[in-house]
């Protein structure tokens, strides 16, 4: 279990990375945390002609706070989540599911936007940042363009990246004061990837009542006006409003077949809901 | 006991390198010129080798099996009548049997060279059909692994004492209960660093060994060399568990190109060569009725076994250890009359089954555990009930039962008791009937066993496997400035014998522990032992340390009397000093006089000074038999099928605890390994033969967050064959758990009337016995209450 021989790289900005990762003549590895790719190399699962570790980069690091947003750099770790090194937007959404990413070792390194572009349908980051509504800015040859985190990846382990892309940015809206939410994972055990994910906001000042299941075979499932199955929230015991026939109803037309899968996926969104309800 | 001696909880000496991270692993040792070793594994899991190449470019880096026609295959014979052998060969050349096999080695500067090397050998394999089911490849027409033998069965054993008579009993119980295949997975995996000593004309292995002494017989008889041309180094070991005692084709190979190669070699195992082509163990069939009377009191036992052995029957221990044994240990602790067992050892497409922490007593305890919850279930008693109607009782101590396994002593319905109260079962029931808020299901579920630990000649013999152990030997010896070395034969690696035996000499020379050393792990250096394996090194080792150092304190007074000027019986040594009448001298005098000052020395002095090495066996080497009762509270999520332990009580008895600091140790060790089997682990193959886990994703082992920390009651009733009463239980911890958590498990499902019977108990398991049950019953199922 050792890499083949590769060159590497460590380019100090984003051009420099564009002409390395353009170079169609060799098969090319971008690296960021190396949580994922590394174990892959070691595997000899992927044997690049070249690795460019873009950890050099200083505005991959950068959290820049707009108004109505904060923009997070592709190589912001899971920790700096975690420890409120990016300023929280979300009322806690978001450093508590950092920290509840794989073990500490891995949070130190991993970062969301190689989260995000390894497109692992059983991580965090891809289910929550859907929930949130939040969107991704890559780089290229021809410019750059700005996607929505559902939409970034297109399926197991492929994001929509072209030749000569990468991901720059994480763009996390603002939450309002009365947002809430809830997350809940069912995992194996402690730090291992999720078997089911339940995720669920709901955010009257700005209008969003979005659920979603992930951990699915490809692409979590987005409900974006989940109102229709679980309610506005209202009443003494909004969670008694979830409609779990109608969750199932969409995972089976999703393609989850499993009828224990889908139990496993209807009930986390189900704890989801009722978490955002309890605290 | 004293501050330091037998029964003191010393603070481990090896933890002071250990917890710097100073210890010296295979890993750790780097030798001048020192190449690494890549191997080229069989991709399928049976086919015909047509051939296995490489070109010029390559060739002088490459170890092909034609280069090997003068090595022997590893053969590990069963003397037990109908066992087939197997001939593992060292690099294979005629058939592969299991995925991982080898089939050449690859030697460069560095391990990633050597795979690119190994990346470029060519092997042409034509794909026969595998035999991955064990029940299966019993039947007519399968596949066949070794073709002369006309079938795939290594061994079958069977045993019959006065069956029939329960035949007329009133409950008839039957259950089909199997276990997974498992992966041993210590945190060190296997490892061989080789080289020729020109000066002591001898091959160096250093590799990570329970048996230095083993693996020297087993090399030089592959290798066709005399035991002087081979000295086995153990150093430190992060885990053995079983693994660590076998004799690896890579060993061998490693070996035999390091006579010829003029630099040293070195192999590393990855944890996806020990995941899928190295460390195998645990999976059990078994189909087993329980035959009782009304009130719990069994009548008998009958049960089919079939152990899932492997390709290849693995040195020392053979392929039979495992099944034949259940038929020897299945009753357990109890006492019933009537019993039948048949037991098959398969081979199958799979690398070969090897010997656990436990053996097979953790297949056999789960299938004695939950065979007697279901008869509990099925006479509507509490399951401990039912336990202490059959448990052997402690005025029929020392008991030999229906197998003859000479139980030495105990009190199996005091520890059981223990648990029971201990776990506090009445409010555990009216928790049950409550409900949880959350709608979790509270389970509680317990088990028992006996633990055969030191088991010795007159065991092994009837065996006949190539390791049978006798006396243990120990060396004692003082050096000039009174300090003492101890060497023994067995490998310390977890358990805590460079503190444990320092102890023991302790207890009898009084020399402080910080001035006594354990040397071991070095067949150069020590007396030859069989190792570390069957909870043994506490009595055998322990026992030996003990005789000799009673055999030097002879020595040591006889000098020490003659400079008190005074008679040897007139003399006593308490406190690291010989007493006579009139004063004391100190053992540091007495070792100065016989190296530095012998003319100090009385004219008939002993000649052997102050050095023994001497044997030791206990007054009947038929084993100690150690126990311990479990008990555990589950709560099983039943939308999810999470299960978590909630509670964790143990009650065990090792009779007189050397380090009782210790011994917690080996239990919460145990513990963890037996969670794991529980709920975590398995090695699933598809029909191909193709392991289905090649990582730690794929392969869950329980962490610090699944472990709980148990609550430990101690026993001590002494054992009365052995030095101080000691009993072996180094494997205990990792028996029991499967048992008892499984029956946990079952107790929370009671309402659903499914009983999970395959480990481990996975959240989709669980949830697969729910939706069964509303299928089965929709409406008894959902309504059902907990009793």
């Amino acid at each position: 279990m050792k890499p083949v021989n590769f060159d590497y790289a460590r380019p100090k900005d984003i051009p420099g990375v564009i002409a390395l990762i353009s170079d169609e003549a060799r098969s090319v590895k971008m690296m960021a945390g190396g949580q994922s790719l590394g174990p892959m190399l070691n595997m000899r699962l992927v044997q690049p002609d070249l690795v460019v570790d873009i950890t050099g980069i200083p505005e991959l690091k950068t959290v820049d706070d707009q108004p109505d947003r904060i923009v997070v750099g592709a190589c912001v770790t899971h920790a700096d989540f975690e420890d409120l090194r990016v300023p929280d937007v979300t009322c806690g959404a978001l450093p508590s599911v950092a920290n509840g990413i794989a073990y500490r070792a891995v949070r130190n390194r991993g970062t969301v936007g190689g989260s995000l572009t390894h497109a692992d349908p059983s991580a965090d980051w891809i289910s929550i940042l859907s929930t949130i509504g939040a969107s991704v800015t890559v780089a290229g040859p021809s410019g750059t363009r700005t996607i929505s985190v559902e939409d970034y990846m297109l399926g197991a382990l492929e994001a929509d990246l072209r030749p000569g892309e990468i991901l720059v940015s994480v763009s996390i809206p603002k939450l309002g004061r009365n947002a809430r939410w809830g997350y809940y994972k069912s995992c194996r055990k402690t730090g291992e990837f999720a078997h089911a994910i339940g995720a669920f906001l709901h955010d009257p000042e700005r209008g969003v009542s979005r659920a979603v299941i992930g951990a699915t075979e490809s692409k979590p499932v987005v409900v974006p006006a989940a109102q229709a199955i679980i309610g506005d929230g209202r009443g003494s015991n909004p969670a008694k409003a979830f409609d779990a026939s109608a969750v199932d109803r969409i995972l089976s037309a999703s393609g989850m077949h499993d009828q224990i899968d889908r139990q496993t996926h209807v009930v986390a969104l189900r704890r989801a809901f009722q978490r955002a309800y309890s605290a | 006991m004293t501050e330091q001696g037998v029964g003191a909880s010393l603070l481990r000496k090896e933890d002071d390198r250990f917890l710097r991270g100073r210890g010296q692993y295979v890993a750790d040792i780097r030798l001048a010129g020192m190449k690494d070793v890549a191997f080229v594994r069989s991709p399928l899991a049976h086919a015909k080798v047509r051939a296995i190449t490489a070109s010029k470019a390559i060739r002088d880096q490459v170890v092909l099996p034609i280069d090997l026609k003068d090595v022997k295959p590893i053969v590990a014979v069963s003397g037990l009548q109908g066992f087939k052998a197997s001939e593992q060969p060292i690099l294979a050349h005629e058939k592969v049997r299991q995925v991982g096999e080898l089939l050449a080695m690859c030697v460069a500067d560095t391990r990633a060279a050597a795979e690119d090397i190994a990346a470029q050998v060519d092997v042409d394999l034509e794909e026969l059909p595998a035999v991955h089911d064990m029940l299966k490849a019993r039947q007519p027409g399968s596949a066949l692994l070794h073709e002369h033998w006309g079938d795939n069965v290594f061994l079958e054993t069977f045993v019959d004492v006065n069956f029939a008579a329960a035949l007329d009993a009133p409950i008839k119980v039957t259950r089909e209960i199997s276990t997974a295949r498992q992966s041993m997975a210590p945190m060190e995996g296997r490892g061989t660093v080789a080289y020729w000593d020109n000066r002591m004309e001898h091959l160096v292995l250093y590799t990570g060994s329970q048996m230095p002494h083993i693996v020297r017989n087993g090399l030089a008889e592959c290798l066709g060399l005399d035991q002087l041309q081979i000295r086995i180094v153990s150093p430190d070991v992060g885990g053995g568990f079983g693994y660590k005692g076998i004799l690896l084709p890579e060993d061998v190979c490693l070996g035999w190109y390091a006579m010829r190669c003029g630099h040293p070699v070195r192999w590393m195992e990855d944890r996806r060569e020990h995941l899928t082509a190295g460390a195998n163990c645990r999976e059990h069939h078994y189909r087993i009725t329980g035959y009782a009377d009304r009130d719990g009191r069994l009548r008998g036992i009958d049960c089919e076994a079939t152990v899932d052995s492997g390709a290849y029957s693995s040195y020392p221990f053979s392929a039979c250890l495992e099944a034949a044994q259940v038929a020897s240990i299945l009753p357990g602790p109890y006492d019933f009359p009537s019993y039948r067992c048949r037991t098959w050892s398969v081979a199958t497409n799979k690398c070969p089954i090897l010997p656990y922490r436990g053996v097979a007593r953790t297949g056999v305890c789960t299938a004695m555990e939950w065979i007697v919850d279901a008869i509990a279930r099925e006479c509507s008693l509490e399951p401990h009930e039912v336990r202490r109607r059959n448990l052997v009782r402690p005025e029929q101590m020392p008991f030999d039962n229906i197998t003859k396994k000479h139980f030495d002593s105990g009190d199996y319905p005091e520890a059981l008791d223990r648990a029971i109260k201990a776990i506090d079962l009445p409010a555990l029931r009216a928790r049950q009937n409550k409900g949880e808020p959350d709608g979790r299901l509270i389970g509680v579920g317990h088990s028992i066993y006996c633990e055969q630990g030191a088991h010795g000649t007159s065991v092994y013999a009837g065996w006949g496997i190539p390791m049978v152990p006798g006396h243990e030997q120990a060396t004692a010896r003082m050096t000039p400035d009174g300090g003492l070395e101890l060497r023994i034969g067995a490998h310390s690696h977890g358990q805590s014998m460079e503190t444990t035996m320092p102890q023991i000499a302790h207890e009898i020379l009084g020399i402080e522990t910080s001035k006594i050393k354990l040397v071991h792990g070095d067949t150069e250096y020590t007396p030859y032992s069989t190792g570390s394996w069957g909870s043994r090194c506490a009595v055998m080792s322990g026992g030996a340390v003990a005789t000799a150092s009673r055999e030097l304190a002879g020595l040591i007074k006889q000098i020490g009397a003659h400079l008190l000027q005074t008679d040897i019986g007139k003399v006593e040594l308490s406190r690291g000093r010989v007493h006579g009448p009139t004063g004391a001298v100190t053992i540091e005098e007495v070792a100065r006089t016989w190296y530095r000052r012998p003319q100090d020395l009385p004219a008939g002095v002993d000649p052997r000074g102050l050095e023994v090495t001497i044997g030791y066996k206990p007054q009947r080497d038929s084993g100690t038999f150690s126990y311990a009762a479990h008990a555990v509270v589950v709560a099983v999520d039943p939308e999810m099928g999470d299960i978590e332990i909630l509670d964790y009580v143990i009650v065990e008895d090792g009779g007189k605890l050397i380090n009782p600091m210790v011994v917690d140790g080996q239990i919460y060790g145990g513990l963890a390994q037996g969670i794991g089997t529980a709920l975590y682990e398995e090695m699933n193959f598809d029909s191909s033969g193709q392991p289905l886990a090649s990582t730690f994703a794929d392969y869950l082992l329980p962490g610090p967050t699944e472990v709980p920390t148990p609550r430990l009651d101690h026993m001590e009733t002494l054992a009365p064959y052995t030095e101080f009463g000691v009993k072996g239980i180094g494997e205990g911890g990792a028996i029991a758990p499967p048992a008892a958590i499984g029956n946990a498990v079952n107790d929370a499902l009671r309402r659903f009337g499914v009983e999970l019977l395959r480990s481990p108990i996975t959240p989709r398991r669980v949830l697969e016995a729910i939706h069964g049950a509303r299928h089965r019953q929709p409406s008894e199922a959902l309504q059902g209450e907990v009793a």
